[in-house]
């Protein structure tokens, strides 16, 4: 048991370290030399030279790496160049609204997803178990950006329900906030339902088939309470440690459902940052989630090894 | 008298306690006026920061700090006086030490944005508390519009001395309304601040700037309640808008372009292909191009066709030059002269739908006349740096305009400006520019303009297309909203009803 | 059998998009700017006049290509090194895992946006870009499938016969991982037409006037109001063809793996 923990603890060091290479390679690359798509429209050369010496841009490659890295290992992960405020600030300030939408998407996903799931193992094969595949599938299978701008249109525009976009902190007005949220939450949560009720139909099947549950059902049990108390809650396991895997997912899809709808989070921070060649906030935040990916890839790993020591990786 | 003050203060809170939210169609950079390089954080600063001049909606420069100027007789200083009931929003006071201190700034600090258009200004006298003297190495005559502009912004010297280089994350001016707080692509607060020297024009609490980038979403922002004004409207948008009771629309033709600038000497790559190697092929091309078409079709009929960096309804637009009408017969004529009967050439253009629509009606067009246009659809960071090294054939590139013609005119075709994206260099043309920048009298200046409108016409390194029309749309209930042809915002007797 | 039905359905829309478009793709027409669906034009017309129905059916090529060569770039590299690390073993094996696991911390998109600004947008480099961006999974599932196969008796038995190792892994492990692999394959080709819509909604893909349905989504989103028919029909294409290969490929599961069953 140690031995795995530690085995799999010396594994997060060096995918780090390619995940910093990686992204600092991309970004690097990118054609555009940052100091002129920063320097604005007038791109005053002195301007361009300032920039360009602040941000090392004249240096070597693996020399601007270690100016990164260095500062990286010491908390710093440098400035945004084109609002001038620390990338570290800046990620704690999108924190909240990060989560506050995965959690919330999570949540849409686990109640659409857990529901087909054990609507189509239990009714196996039949016209139920089709219809609930395909309607989790047509989450996996909308573009989240197109759904986005048809609820907007449905919701905010012709109905006058929910605010269009836009996000109001939850400390200051929660009812607000949570209308906001729900459209970008839903678009975001209805792509992750597929997937978790692929793993719940499969974890609830081979549950129902196990001798725990034939016990049950001979001693005459109700077939809802097997299925919902002793099938579910021993699938469960399984289905959230994988659930947990779908956060990077939940981010590559909330990179053009943040942009749709306005919110300020790490995927509208992102992209913005691509596009403006804002470099330090793009290595900073990727570099972020990538830990918090890496990190919960290890307690899903955990948690599985817990429930079933014999699995090895 | 103190407890006048407060039940005025009161009285005048209670009265206005209401906030203005405002939709911009992009996240502004850093609001730092010495700093800052975006079109879009100089609405912020509308609000943030009064300026020496304003312009008023004839493009008249109008004092705002400042109460009166003099120029010299030699044309080459300027002396300014200063409103004296001006405070920055600490509470310091804002006198000619603070306009020294501040136009010192934009000139010295490093990567100011502000260098290149104050380049002129030697030295900054404070003659007496409410006066000073800007001296010049020559005469410059679009400082007084350079003073409308960012470096006409003042900013507390003593905040600006205690933040150094962070000062744009918590911006100290002397506007109607002073800094809140900023999240990042989410919002910028501003509160009304009491000691501001027009507070008589001012009837919002609270300015909430939020920047949405689609323009569908931030209509439907304003259609559900969330913003009480937007700018930029999408142009197909308006009519819709129009019709509904609720809202109305302010339009304006901006003071900038949109253009489509040629590679004729920028480098090698201007040899290697008809359009920049050849002036009449480049005649064909324009003449190719039908503006009202392309407004028509790409702008929902939203913009002022052009062919200079100023609209025809400007003072400057040189007259001798008039918009051509397309003729592809001529066109394909030249062609034939020229012995390229299908030339063909790569148009560069940004991922920005607008410039896409362009691109692609004027692609369809130029056929007709024989051109075959590749569009090269290029990420905007990289379609500047392809720009800068000469990289292209053509490019579609828009300005956001100055309010002086000199700043449209002077970085993108002086030999040495740095947007000299065409490599456009021609002595007549540059003598003739700064002739235009050196004289004060605005008909010697209009003569100028005219000369250089009618060569760049025949040699053609930027083809203008139109200028676009800056579309607000606004709540009924906002009144006294004033178009000013460079976009800004004023929020001076701005009321909600 | 739906989901085929449906792929099918669309290769031949792209395969013969030149005799089935009743106008040409590109063709623009000032005076029907933005017209609603109607006899002319069955699915409208778009901001420049174009035909919408055209483009769909000549945007089903653009989906489809980037939908297969994404994934047969994503096999081409990730099957081989997949296989090369779960075969060899060791260091070779521990390298390719980290770097594995450094592309899959890195959020699909982000980094396909960031390999398309990195190449200039086309249609081309957004199939590389997708395609690369997807390889790791590949590797990730290739390796695991050696992984378990290398023990196995049949394996062992070549071995002992004293087979080359190419050999081995050509004509004993291949075939025998392949069905795994062509199930993730077929849904790869669901998550490639998606990636290359969302690239194009971002302006990094088909190179416009070419017809491609995200940029023609990206297009509508000016217009949704006005012209709802712009963001409809290319929407509503992208949903069927990803859907009908994420049917295809279940079927496929369900066909190949027996464990499944």
């Amino acid at each position: 048991m140690l031995n795995y923990l530690l085995k799999r603890l010396a594994t997060i060091v060096p995918t780090l370290f390619f995940v910093s290479v990686l992204i600092f390679g991309l970004q690097q690359l990118l054609p555009g030399d940052p100091a002129i798509a920063l320097a604005g429209e007038d791109r005053d050369p002195s301007v361009v030279a300032y920039l360009r010496a602040k941000f090392h841009l004249d240096e070597p490659l693996p020399v601007r790496y270690w100016y990164w890295l260095s500062g990286v290992l010491h908390g710093d992960l440098g400035e945004s160049v084109r609002i001038q405020k620390p990338v570290m600030e800046l990620i704690l300030e999108k924190l909240p609204v990060t989560i506050q939408l995965a959690a919330m998407a999570m949540l849409i996903a686990l109640a659409i997803g857990l529901t087909a799931g054990v609507i189509s193992a239990v009714k196996k094969d039949t016209a139920w178990d089709y219809a609930a595949n395909v309607f989790a599938l047509w989450g996996l299978s909308t573009p989240n950006f197109w759904l986005g701008i048809l609820l907007i249109l449905l919701f905010a525009v012709e109905l006058g329900w929910l605010p269009a976009s836009g996000y109001v902190s939850p400390f200051e007005d929660l009812g607000a906030n949570l209308a906001a949220m729900i459209m970008p939450a839903f678009v975001l949560g209805n792509a992750i339902a597929a997937v978790l009720m692929r793993h719940t139909r499969s974890a609830m099947l081979q549950v129902l088939s196990s001798d725990y549950v034939r016990t049950a059902r001979a001693k005459g049990l109700n077939e809802r309470v097997v299925v919902l108390k002793h099938a579910l809650r021993n699938a469960l396991i399984p289905i959230i440690t994988l659930g947990a895997l779908e956060f990077g997912t939940l981010l590559s899809g909330a990179v053009l459902t943040e942009q749709v709808f306005s919110i300020p989070g790490f995927g509208k921070l992102i992209v913005d940052a691509v596009f403006n060649r804002d470099y330090l906030v793009v290595q900073g935040v990727v570099l972020f989630t990538a830990t918090v990916y890496i990190t919960l890839n290890l307690l899903a790993d955990l948690a599985y090894f817990l429930v079933n020591p014999r699995m090895r990786v | 008298m103190k407890w006048l003050a407060f039940a005025f203060l009161f009285f005048a809170t209670s009265v206005n306690s209401q906030t203005l939210r405002i939709g911009l169609a992009e996240d502004p950079d850093v609001l730092d006026p010495t700093m800052a390089r975006t079109f879009v954080g100089r609405i912020v600063f509308a609000g943030l920061c009064d300026k020496l001049f304003d312009l008023d909606e004839k493009l008249n420069i109008v004092p705002q700090l400042a109460t009166s100027y003099q120029w010299s007789s030699d044309n080459k200083s300027l002396v300014i006086k200063l409103r004296s009931d001006v405070t920055f929003h600490d509470g310091e006071t804002m006198d000619a030490a603070a306009v020294k201190y501040n136009l010192e700034r934009h000139k010295n600090m490093k990567g100011s944005n502000r260098r290149g258009e104050l380049a002129v200004v030697s030295s900054v006298d404070a003659i007496d508390a409410s006066t000073v003297r800007i001296n010049l190495a020559a005469p410059f005559a679009p400082l007084l519009a350079v003073l409308t502009d960012r470096s006409g912004m003042m900013v507390s010297p003593k905040a600006a001395e205690a933040a150094g280089e962070k000062f744009g994350a918590k911006p100290v001016c002397s506007g109607p309304f002073r800094f809140v707080e900023r999240i990042a692509q989410d919002r910028m607060v501003l509160e009304r601040y009491p000691g501001y020297w027009n507070k008589g024009q001012i009837h919002f609490e609270r300015i909430v700037y939020q920047p949405i980038v689609d323009a569908t979403v931030r209509l439907a922002n304003l259609r559900s309640g969330q913003l009480d004004f937007i700018e930029r409207v999408a142009p197909s948008d308006i009519p819709s808008i129009r019709n509904d009771g609720r809202f109305k629309v302010a339009k304006i033709v901006e003071i900038g372009y949109q253009g489509i600038t040629i590679n004729v000497g920028k480098s090698d790559m201007a040899q290697k292909n008809p359009l920049g190697k050849d002036a009449r092929v480049r005649e064909a091309f324009e003449l190719s191009l039908d503006r009202d078409a392309i407004v028509k079709v790409a702008m929902d009929g939203e913009a002022q066709p052009g062919n200079q960096w100023v609209a025809p309804s400007n003072q400057y637009y040189g007259k001798s030059a008039p918009v051509p009408k397309r003729d592809v017969e001529r066109a394909k004529q030249l062609l034939r002269e020229a012995g390229a009967p299908n030339p063909s050439f790569t148009l560069m253009t940004p991922t920005t739908s607008d410039a896409q629509r362009i691109a692609q009606v004027v692609q369809a067009m130029a056929k007709d006349a024989g051109f075959d246009v590749k569009i090269q659809s290029t990420e905007f960071a990289t379609s500047l740096n392809l720009a800068d090294k000469g990289q292209f054939e053509a490019y579609v590139l828009a300005w956001s305009g100055r309010a002086d013609p000199d700043g449209n005119l002077h970085t993108m075709l002086a030999c040495k400006g740095p947007t000299n994206y065409a490599g456009y260099c021609k002595e007549d043309v540059e003598s003739l520019i700064t002739q235009s920048r050196t004289s004060l009298d605005p008909a010697q200046r209009a003569v100028a303009y005219d000369k250089i409108a009618q060569q760049v016409a025949k040699d053609r390194p930027i083809v203008y297309l139109y200028h676009r029309h800056w579309l607000w749309a606004h709540t009924t209930k906002l009144s006294g909203l004033r178009t000013v042809p460079d976009g800004m915002v004023r929020l001076q007797g701005l009321k909600m009803n | 059998m739906f989901g085929f039905a449906i792929v099918t359905f669309f290769v031949v829309l792209a395969l013969f998009a030149p005799w089935l478009a009743p106008y040409d793709p590109v063709a623009t027409s000032w005076s029907a700017v933005r017209q609603a669906p109607g006899a002319a034009y069955l699915f409208g017309t778009d901001e420049l006049g174009r035909d919408v129905l055209s483009r769909i059916i000549w945007g089903a090529r653009a989906s489809l290509l980037a939908g297969v060569v994404s994934m047969c770039i994503s096999v081409a590299c990730g099957v081989p090194i997949g296989m090369l690390a779960g075969y060899l073993g060791g260091w070779v094996d521990a390298l390719i895992s980290r770097i594995t696991d450094a592309m899959l911390a890195c959020p699909f998109l982000i980094l396909a946006i960031a390999l398309a600004a990195f190449l200039g947008p086309s249609l081309t480099n957004a199939m590389i870009a997708i395609g690369i961006s997807a390889t790791p999974v590949f590797i990730r599932l290739t390796r695991a499938q050696v992984l378990a196969a290398k023990s196995e008796d049949y394996v062992e038995a070549a071995r002992a016969l004293g087979n080359p190792h190419l050999r081995i892994a050509l004509r004993h492990i291949l075939p025998n991982i392949a069905a795994p692999l062509i199930v993730q394959a077929t849904l790869a080709i669901a998550a490639a037409v998606i990636a290359e819509a969302s690239l194009s909604f971002l302006g990094l893909g088909q190179q416009p006037p070419a017809p491609s349905w995200g940029s023609m989504l990206n297009t509508a989103r000016n217009y949704v109001d006005q012209a709802p028919w712009m963001a409809i029909w290319p929407g509503l294409s992208i949903f069927l063809l990803v859907l009908s290969f994420n049917l295809l490929g279940d079927g496929l599961r369900d066909a190949l793996d027996p464990r499944h069953k």
